[in-house]
Parts: C-alpha cells; sequence; structure tokens
C-alpha cells in the first residue's frame, strides 16, 4: 500500500511515449524561457517525482477555471501530468462526496503534512460566513485549516487571485483573495478568467522541477508566463505603432486585422501569456480572432470602465461625487455674481 | 518675498520694480510649458488615435512617432523640474515660492481671503502683496510641484514598462504600480493629470492677463523680462 509510483512510471502505464513526454518538457522548457540543457532536468525531475499530493480547494467560483484545465486534459500530456500529481480532493473532479470527500482531504494533509500543495479557485466571502460553504465549512474556515500544513498555494484564476467577479462593485459578499487572507505560506498567483491552461500545469511543472517558488513580478504572478503585456508580444503591433486602428467591428480596418485599440483593446496593461502560448492547443488567441482584450489576468478587471471603452477611461464608481462638484462650482459662480451685482447696484447708487 | 531687505525701506506702493524670476526661473518657466504643451498633444493622441489613414501600413509610423516626442519631451520635461528644483536651492528668495506654502503665517491666510474676494470681483482692488499672491502660490504649488512629480513619476513608471523588468526606470518607479493598484489605473490616472494640466493652463493664463489688466503689477511681461514693474496708484 505504501507504494507510490512516480510521474515517470504512470505516464509509461497510461501510454504517453517518451517521445510525447521529452515534448512536453521541451515546451515547458521554452515557455520557462529556460536553455535547451535544462529539458533532461525538467524531464528528470518530473518522471522522478513522487505525485505530490494537491488539494484543490473552490470557493466563490464559477468552475470556469476547472473547465478550462480539463479542456486541455483529454489527451494531452499536459493533463496526464495533472492525472499524476495526487489530485486528493478536487469538488467537481473527485467522485467521493460527503463525509468520504472531507476524510480524503483531511487524510491527505496528515500523510504529507509540510509538503502538499493547495491550488484554490475562488474568492472567500468576508461578509457573512454563510455565504458560501462546503460540507457546512465556510470558505474562511476551509481554506485556513488547509493551508496550515502546506508548502504552498497556488490561487488559480483571477477570483482566488484577486477577488475577481465576486469582487466585483459593489462586492456583496465581502469577497477577499487567497492572498488577503494568507500570509504565512507563499502563494503564487495564476491569474485569467480563466487562466491558460498550459500556464496552470506550466506552473506546477516549474514548481515540481526546481522545488522552489517562482520569480513573482508584483501582483505574485509567476514572471515566466506574466512578465510581458499582451501589447508586447501582440502580432497586431506593427499596426499599433503604424497608427492602422479598427475603428468598428466592421470597418475596413477590422477585415485587414489592424490593431483593436480603439475597440477598448487591454493588452497595454494586460500581463498574459495569450499572445504566446495561446487558447486550445495553441490555436489562436482573442485578439487573433478579432476581439481586443478584456484584461482577465488584472487586479479588477470587471470595474474598469467597460470592455469596449478605450484603455484609461476613468471608473471612479459613480458619477454623483462630479454632479456634486458640478452643482457646488455653479452655486459659487452665482452667489460670486450675485454679490458683484450688489456691488455694482451700490456704486451707480453712489455715481 | 515680503521681507526682500533691497525693497523693504520703499513702501509697497510707492514701488517701481522689483527684480522678481531670475533668468533660470524664466527659462524654465518656458520649457516647462513648452513640454506640457507637446506632453499633453502627443498624451492625448495617445490615448485617442486619429483614424486610420490610407495607404501600406508600411509607409505609416505614426504611433511610433507619437511616442517618441512624447518620450523625448518627457526627458526635457522631468530634467527641467529637476534643475528648477536646484535653482529653488541656490536661486534668490522667489525662486523658492514655488516650493513651500508658509501656511503658518497669519497674514498669508487674511491675504488668500482677499483675494479670493478679489478674484470673484467681490472687493474692487487687489490686496497689496508683493511677492506671489496666496491663491496663485497655491495653485502653482498644487500644478506645478505636485502634479509635475506625480506625472513625472506614473509617465516614468509607464516608460518602465516599455523598457522592461529590470530596467532603470522600472527599478525607481515601479512601486508607483502597486500605489495606484495596476497598469490600467496608472494610465487612467496619466490621462487625468493631463486635462488637470490643461484646467490649470486655462486658469493660469486667464489669471495672468487679468492681473496685467486689473491690477497695478505687470504679470506677464515679468515672466519675459523677470522685472515686475508698478504702476502709479490712481
Ligand atoms: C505634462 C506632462 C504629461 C502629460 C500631459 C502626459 C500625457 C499623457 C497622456 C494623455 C497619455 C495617454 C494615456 C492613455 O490614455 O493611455 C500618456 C501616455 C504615456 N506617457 Fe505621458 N504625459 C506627461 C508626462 C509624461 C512623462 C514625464 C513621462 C515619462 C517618461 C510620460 C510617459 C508616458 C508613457 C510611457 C505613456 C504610455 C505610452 C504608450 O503606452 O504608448 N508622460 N501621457
Ligand atoms: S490589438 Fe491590443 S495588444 Fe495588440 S497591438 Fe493593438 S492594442 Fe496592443
Ligand atoms: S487576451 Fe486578455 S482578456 Fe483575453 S484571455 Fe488573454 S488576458 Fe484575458
Amino acid at each position: 500500500m505504501n507504494y507510490t509510483p512516480t510521474v515517470g512510471q504512470i505516464l509509461q502505464a497510461k501510454g504517453v511515449s517518451r517521445r510525447g513526454f521529452l515534448k512536453y518538457c521541451a515546451t515547458t522548457a521554452s515557455l520557462l524561457a529556460l536553455p535547451p540543457s535544462m529539458i533532461p532536468r525538467i524531464a528528470e525531475a518530473i518522471e522522478n517525482a513522487r505525485r505530490p499530493s494537491v488539494i484543490w480547494l473552490s470557493f466563490q467560483e464559477c468552475t470556469g477555471c476547472t473547465e478550462s484545465l480539463t479542456r486541455s486534459s483529454s489527451p494531452t500530456v499536459e493533463g496526464l501530468i495533472f492525472d499524476a500529481i495526487s489530485l486528493d480532493y478536487h469538488h467537481t473532479l473527485q467522485a467521493a462526496s460527503g463525509d468520504q470527500a472531507e476524510a480524503a482531504r483531511h487524510a491527505a494533509m496528515e500523510e504529507n503534512d509540510g509538503n502538499y500543495l493547495v491550488l484554490v479557485d475562488g474568492s472567500i466571502p468576508m461578509g457573512n460566513p454563510g455565504f458560501s460553504t462546503i460540507a457546512g465549512i465556510s470558505n474562511y474556515d476551509m481554506l485556513m485549516e488547509t493551508v496550515a500544513g502546506a508548502a504552498a498555494v497556488v490561487a488559480i484564476g483571477s477570483c482566488a487571485a484577486f477577488g475577481g467577479i465576486p469582487g466585483a462593485n459593489p462586492n456583496p459578499t465581502g469577497a477577499v483573495s487567497v492572498k488577503d487572507l494568507v500570509t504565512d505560506k507563499p502563494v503564487i498567483n495564476v491569474p485569467g478568467c480563466p487562466p491558460i491552461p498550459m500556464v496552470i500545469t506550466g506552473v506546477l511543472a516549474q514548481f515540481l522541477t526546481f522545488g522552489a517558488i517562482p520569480d513573482l513580478d508584483k501582483h505574485g504572478r509567476p514572471l515566466a508566463f506574466f512578465g510581458n503585456t499582451i501589447h508586447d508580444r501582440c502580432y497586431r503591433r506593427p499596426f499599433y505603432e503604424q497608427g492602422k486602428f479598427a475603428d468598428t467591428f466592421d470597418d475596413e480596418g477590422a477585415k485587414a486585422g489592424w490593431c483593436l485599440y480603439k475597440l477598448g483593446c487591454k493588452g497595454p496593461t494586460t500581463y498574459n501569456a495569450c499572445a504566446t502560448v495561446k487558447w486550445n492547443s495553441g490555436t489562436s488567441f482573442p485578439i487573433e480572432s478579432g476581439h481586443p482584450c478584456l484584461g482577465c489576468s488584472e487586479p479588477r478587471f470587471w470595474d474598469k470602465g467597460g470592455f469596449y471603452q478605450p484603455l484609461s477611461t476613468g471608473h471612479f464608481g459613480s458619477g454623483a461625487k462630479l454632479a456634486g462638484a458640478a452643482v457646488a462650482g455653479a452655486a459659487l459662480g452665482v452667489a460670486a455674481a450675485a454679490a458683484g451685482r450688489r456691488r455694482q447696484a451700490k456704486f451707480t447708487r453712489e455715481a | 518675498m515680503q521681507g526682500s531687505a533691497a525693497n523693504s525701506v520703499v513702501r509697497p506702493e510707492d514701488r517701481q520694480a522689483v527684480y522678481v524670476f531670475e533668468a533660470p526661473v524664466r527659462v524654465w518657466h518656458w520649457i516647462h510649458a513648452l513640454s506640457i504643451v507637446v506632453l499633453a498633444v502627443t498624451g492625448y493622441l495617445i490615448a485617442n488615435p486619429l483614424p486610420a489613414i490610407g495607404g501600406e501600413a508600411s509607409e505609416h509610423f505614426m504611433m511610433g512617432n507619437l511616442r517618441m516626442i512624447h518620450f523625448i519631451a518627457s526627458y526635457v520635461f522631468g530634467i527641467g523640474f529637476a534643475v528648477r528644483i536646484y535653482w529653488g536651492i541656490v536661486g534668490n528668495s522667489h525662486s523658492r515660492e514655488l516650493f513651500y506654502l508658509p501656511v503658518w503665517r497669519g497674514d498669508w491666510w487674511r491675504n488668500f481671503w482677499e483675494e479670493l474676494k478679489f478674484y470673484f470681483f467681490m472687493r474692487q482692488d487687489a490686496p497689496p502683496i508683493s511677492g506671489h499672491n496666496p491663491i496663485a502660490q497655491t495653485a502653482f504649488w498644487l500644478f506645478n510641484v505636485l502634479l509635475t512629480l506625480f506625472m513625472i513619476v506614473t509617465g516614468f513608471a509607464l516608460y518602465g514598462e516599455g523598457l522592461g523588468l529590470g530596467s532603470w526606470a522600472d527599478t525607481w518607479f515601479g512601486w508607483v504600480f502597486l500605489w495606484l493598484g495596476d497598469a490600467q489605473n496608472v494610465r487612467m490616472w496619466h490621462l487625468l493629470g493631463m486635462w488637470l494640466f490643461i484646467v490649470f493652463a486655462i486658469l493660469h493664463i486667464y489669471m495672468a492677463i487679468r492681473a496685467d489688466i486689473m491690477t497695478r503689477q505687470s504679470s506677464v511681461s515679468a515672466i519675459i523680462s523677470g522685472w515686475r514693474t508698478y504702476r502709479k496708484v490712481k
């Protein structure tokens, strides 16, 4: 019972060829901008990894992140890598339910104390513990209990990383991100709505290979995938520099494949790997299919004034303050004018 | 300022002229103004690009050029301000008025109120003040110290995104992204800063011309020649 097969043995048993496996390792190495000499090391690390235990917690989420992951998983090797991780608890994917499921979580935590990975999708409601519960346990309690013995926490998707949709204005549940709550463990943010499957597995592969937290950017995102803006890697960038823009979705510019900046593209301020890794096994990405980037891997991207509005449109909440200022200004002007008139009347009387 | 030694013997209303703006201050004023105009025009066009022009894409480099002009003007703007700070230290007492507000002085607040009444046409004559009036001084401080610093800090942070992680601009100004939340917020505030400069320019030009017409002090010519001249009291 104590024998745990290595990832390499599992892949072999599943019929993954050596060639296919090395290809995955090479892709991962190039994604992480590592030299080819690192490929054998990645292969070795993954092959000999003893199926690290992973507990996946889902809080206020839409299951889109899991969907994203499973879309890639069916035949591709990165999906199998994920199989090869001992995914001991996952609401959507686990067969067990009720007490059994909770028992599996506790067993995984005890057996791998200090070594397991916690993956979280969804935000945590702080407004009222009853807003979201699993097996009668509030999201907050479950998160804190589970991360206590974890080696590291990976926040998958923009909800777990930044609050996402639940945290969007007016944030009725008081949703917060994992990083807002977990301060004593390393937290890796893998945002995106949803994140690219290759990026999720790539981050895990990087963690397995080096056994360390990757270099992170200011928002806690791995630099290997979130080190460049979409704009910096966008194949439409030459059109941007040349000033060739699509003004509507059906004009000449749109047909010619010009830059989507004026249609609200958030590429210039969005850090993600879409323009390089792409979606659906490298088929395409939103800008390639003619739609501007929404900025889904950035904090609070829902509250940025509209997906089809120019990049730096204001988002000051309501216009009420502005209206108030305008009324106050007008009142001041009228008062001054009235005072001036009175004086004028006085002077004319005196003259 | 009020206590300038050479002038304190002469009563303010009898003065003919005072040398206020030294050459570096005047030169900076116009460099600053010009770079703001260039930055605002190019910045506006970066935010709201012109309609696409016809012809082959390879014949054009519109945005690339706009951005390059914006960045050149940025260096002029930023280095100019650094030199101006230096001159605030070594220059005459008027050259320092830009950098601090004497809020601890009672007469400063009294004059602020009187000047406000004058601006709103609620008193006929300007209160007798020899230096910058307190409202102008406040506006200069808000717009040309705080806002200038803000535009430099947000602008060079955005510039650091282009130069890349670990570049000097990223190292010095990368913190701005955490301070303002994220890259999109930084762009929004940078754009808002442009509108604040435009608001300031409108008020500033109006006030300068108004002062020439309605007060005894010269205003527009002073920032060209450096001499503030006084008309005779009626
Ligand atoms: C009076 C001062 C300035 C004004 C009025 C101004 C105005 C603007 C405006 C309106 C934008 C477009 C924002 C948007 O909607 O995306 C912009 C962009 C930008 N500005 Fe400035 N700016 C000023 C100073 C600076 C300075 C000092 C720098 C320093 C390098 C700077 C660097 C940038 C950069 C890097 C961009 C983004 C350009 C791009 O992404 O292509 N700006 N500026
Ligand atoms: S389509 Fe978007 S990301 Fe691509 S060049 Fe234009 S603005 Fe940048
Ligand atoms: S193109 Fe932009 S909005 Fe679309 S998935 Fe990528 S980062 Fe998210």
